[in-house]
């Protein structure tokens, strides 16, 4: 039975909402599929604006792959924006799919995208705007499922109370296998439908957690253990694809109507990052490496760029610059006759060398604004912490690169609040900044330098899970500190993440399932889109806290201890905890690791865990030498790609 | 955006000079030529903006692989300039742009070429090649016809509301203009206003429950928008549906539709007239 559109109702509202083009889907790529007896129905929700949620590759991923097959169908629903949420609350219209503009409570399953902790709110928003119960335990035999993946997913506690299942790792596959577990549960009448033994079906899943099945005990209010019950396997492994050159998705990107974030054809040109910086959980929990073929690339550059007339590319992954055949590949794009010169590449991850810089001059002979390098780091020592080793003269030679060929703005990422910080690495932004903005003065009069610096969040599945996360008093000193530091510099100008959002962030990352209350009492107390300035306010997180019995030293400042039990230690990214915990001893020593698609496996556990090897199609790394690995290349050194094989057992 | 220049060109395309045809003339335009489209924007795509249509028309430009001409200098930009922008939610039957192309296009399927590669809902109705003399449509574009629908008062009293403005020397509305609040007279630029409920009302799906009002709209000095008439109407007529039905360029003491005057030679699709307003 074909659910009845909203459309009618929803038409009057969009007359006095901002941005009503948020709403209206009709994007070039989009599908508007038929609901019908047989069909598993997916609604793919993004818990943000449809500008920040319509370019997700992850979603746009699952949406192509599940409606290609016949027994199922997938639509997309974005967090409508306040003023939006307001008048749909006020004229009764639930949340609804931007394609048939169906109520959410019409699919079979609502699956959320996870991309920051801070959306957490929203998702708890669009659930009850949906007419669905927030928690998972109170939500009846007809009611949708309600799951999600995404890197958030990771650590699923925070929101275990309120999801019903999650994915971790790579969608690609496991899209497919939760749709035949559904398939026979989807086709009974919706109020005999049996919520139960299909959430214990699909605990049996690879990468599938259930988090009703999972116990978690506490002892003197810490967390000692959570125990799998029913069948459910012990620990959940995620999911990863082998070999990206099967998945060539999207085909069909979605044009959207309305300007979004991103607004750019999209190729993901490889999945995974062995640089090993140990704040990044992206890195850690994406490994292993595994490049796209580049003629694969190639062709989907050129459909696409034919197919949506975008005239910018992006070559995404987690550092481009280290794609095998990058600086041919860019080359290749640009030159194509067929183009006239006007499109152009972006590398949104540029790695901090000169002849990094060199590629990009090439590709983006026209607006050459600004650009953009991470050392994240202000000094050597704090550099070698993290794991992120680009010299000095890594950063001028590639400073001084940018300014002499164009470019005026050069702007640098930082975070603060990293372990073992000392003030001296933090006046060294400042000094960096000064020294770089210098640089830039002997290019142009108006050169100037951008620090930007973020408060570090320890992240689960990282080395630095472990860390103490600094107080908001703490990284606000750092800050003025900082600030002190850079007074006076000419063309060096500091932005800085708010400390309070970061406290937040904090809660979120590393909770456990108690801090599950926490963020239904910000949402209730109206604390949604919580990642826009406006609408943040720490006060509500700490009332939430203290509401709970919890407090931001616990959940947050905190340094966890040698063999402590974490949230997260019942779903695994592959990574040996022992790796983890000694790659964070090695950190706090100051001790570097190399990157391994280079080098010998050092035996972080995702390639022999997973039984998937890196892909990587030169054996040689990219030139330009060090940056970022800190490995002696001088002499070009050969290494075999293919690492490791097969499973450890 | 005045000031289009139909003497630049880029790499590989001509930029020997003015078109060399006859004002008005179709033939033997073997440099740059200025196409004018009239298009129409109902729908759902109603609901996006000004500049969203901007960036809808350069997509379905570049996938259409017209020869379309570039602006030289340090942003270069494609050489399409759009009319008056419409209010976002407000539906037309007539919007119009300006490209230039380095060729002369095969221009008899050139409304279904574009409309295929334009989100549903804008379509290019008709085409037509402008004399070398023809103006910027933001310059000659003086008024502009209006089919509104409004909720909140009886026809009878919307009807009588209308005559007073109609009779009234002056309308002044509150405007908020770069942050500030002024008054405006709005009805200097009322040139025409009438209640009419037997219309043909576009894309309105048969809904009922509405007056429908035609409006001739001045667009200098200062364009009035229809929500700003209707606040001149009076503080509970709510706008439901809004339709652009024609834009009008006056000279000499007649009114043209733009794709009617300056020199439009070759032309294909509807003129209009069918739907003029009286």
């Amino acid at each position: 039975m074909e659910p009845e559109s909203l459309w009618p109702r929803i038409e009057p509202l969009l007359l006095d909402v901002q941005k009503p083009a948020r709403y209206i889907g009709g994007e070039e790529g989009a599908c508007t599929p038929v609901h019908r007896p047989g069909t598993v129905s997916w609604l793919l929700c993004y818990p943000d604006t449809y500008e920040v949620g319509l370019p997700n590759q992850g979603l746009q991923i699952l949406y192509e792959i599940l409606n290609e097959r016949p027994d199922a169908l997938a639509e997309r629903a974005y967090a409508p924006w306040v003023d939006m949420e307001q008048a749909m609350r006020a004229a009764g219209v639930p949340l609804f799919s931007v394609e048939n503009h169906l109520p959410a409570a019409a699919f079979d399953v609502l699956a959320f995208n996870l991309s920051a902790e801070l959306v957490y709110t929203n998702v708890l928003n669009m659930v009850d705007l949906a007419g669905i119960p927030v928690r998972a335990d109170r939500r009846a035999a007809s009611d949708p499922l309600v799951v999600a993946g995404g890197h958030c997913a990771f650590n699923p506690e925070p929101l275990a109370d309120f999801v019903d299942a999650f994915v971790l790792g790579d969608g690609e596959e496991a899209v497919g296998e939760v749709t035949d577990v559904l398939a026979t549960w989807s086709a009974a009448p919706t109020q005999g439908r049996d919520r139960a033994t299909v959430l214990r079906r699909l605990a049996q899943v690879p990468g599938v957690y259930v988090p009703s099945l999972y116990v978690p005990r506490y002892e003197g209010g810490r967390l000692v253990s959570v125990e799998a019950t029913d069948g459910a396997p012990a620990t959940v492994e995620k999911r990863a694809v082998a070999d990206l050159a099967d998945w060539p998705y999207p085909r069909n990107q979605l044009v959207p109507l309305t300007e979004v974030v991103h607004d750019r054809l999209n190729v993901e040109v490889f999945r995974g990052c062995t640089r090993g910086c140990r704040f990044c959980q992206a890195g850690m929990i994406t490994r292993p490496v595994r490049e796209r073929p580049v003629e694969q690339v190639r062709s989907m550059v050129e459909a696409g760029l034919e197919r949506t007339g975008y005239e910018e590319v992006a070559l995404t992954s987690l550092s481009t610059a280290d794609f095998s055949g990058i600086e041919q590949l860019v080359r290749d794009v640009i030159g194509t006759p067929r183009h006239e010169g006007r499109v152009s590449v972006s590398l949104p991850s540029l790695r901090v060398d000169a002849f990094t810089v060199g590629t990009a001059a090439e590709i983006q002979r026209v607006r050459r604004t600004g650009l953009t390098f991470a050392p994240e780091g202000g000094t050597w020592r704090m550099r070698r912490v993290i794991n992120k080793l680009i010299s000095e003269e890594d950063l001028y030679s590639a400073v001084d690169a940018a300014f002499s060929q164009g470019w005026r703005r050069v702007k640098l990422y930082f975070l603060i609040g990293l372990p073992t910080e000392r003030d001296e690495d933090v006046v060294g932004i400042a000094e960096l900044g000064t020294r770089c903005a210098e640089i830039g003065r002997r290019h142009h009069r108006g050169a100037t330098v951008v620090a930007s610096v973020g408060g570090f969040v320890p992240k689960p599945h990282t080395p630095f899970q472990w860390a103490s996360q600094d107080t908001v008093a703490e990284l606000q000193r750092k800050v003025d500190l900082l600030r002190r530091a850079a007074k006076g510099a000419r063309g060096l100008t500091i932005r800085w993440h708010d400390p309070e959002a970061t406290a937040a962030e904090g809660i979120a990352s590393r909770g456990d399932r108690r801090v599950g209350a926490v963020i239904e009492r910000v949402w209730r107390a109206g604390g949604t889109f919580q990642e826009w300035t406006e609408r943040f306010d720490l006060v509500r997180w700490t009332d939430a806290l203290a509401a709970e019995g919890l407090t931001l030293d616990e959940v947050v400042h905190r340094e966890r201890q040698a063999g402590e039990c974490l949230p997260w230690s019942h779903v695994s990214a592959g990574l040996h905890s022992d790796f983890l915990w000694q790659d964070w001893q090695e950190a706090l020593a100051g001790g570097a690791v190399e990157d391994c698609r280079w080098t010998p496996c050092y035996d972080c556990g995702a390639c022999t865990g997973l039984g998937v090897e890196h892909v990587v199609a030169s054996p040689e790394p990219p030139a330009g030498g060090s940056q970022g690995t800190g490995q002696d290349l001088a002499n070009g050194g050969r290494v075999p790609v293919r690492l490791v094989t097969g499973a450890r057992d | 955006m005045p000031g289009t220049d139909a003497r630049t060109g880029t790499e590989g395309g001509s930029s020997s000079g003015h078109p060399t045809g006859p004002p008005g003339g179709v033939e033997a335009t073997d440099g740059p030529v200025r196409v004018r489209i009239r298009y129409a924007k109902v729908g759902k795509v109603r609901f996006t903006g000004h500049r969203d249509v901007v960036r809808m028309w350069e997509r379905a430009f570049r996938r259409s692989g017209l020869p379309v001409a570039w602006s030289e200098g340090f942003s270069p930009h494609p050489l399409i300039s759009f009319g008056l922008a419409l209010p976002t939610g407000a539906e037309s039957r007539a919007e119009y742009l300006d490209v230039v192309l380095r060729d002369t296009p095969h221009v008899d399927d050139l409304p279904e070429r574009l409309s295929e590669l334009l989100p549903a809902g804008v379509d290019a109705h008709a085409v037509g090649i402008l004399g070398k003399e023809a103006g910027s449509l933001q310059q000659e574009v003086s008024s502009c016809s209006w089919k509104l629908e409004v909720l909140g008062l009886a026809a009878g009293e919307l009807a009588s509301r209308v005559e007073r403005l109609l009779a009234a020397p002056s309308v002044l509305v509150e405007r908020e203009r770069k942050g500030r609040v002024v008054h405006d007279d709005l009805r200097p630029a009322v040139l025409s206003l009438a209640t009419s409920v037997a219309v043909d009302a576009p894309g309105a799906g048969g809904r009922t429950g509405g007056v429908w009002i035609a409006a001739e709209l001045a667009t200098r000095p200062r364009g009035v928008r229809p929500r700003e008439l209707l606040g001149g109407l009076g503080p509970e007529v709510a706008l439901s549906r809004a339709c652009r039905m024609h834009q009008w360029i006056e000279r000499d003491g007649a009114r043209w539709e733009p794709l009617e005057h300056g020199g439009a030679g070759t032309r294909v699709g509807a003129t209009h007239a069918e739907e003029r307003a009286s």
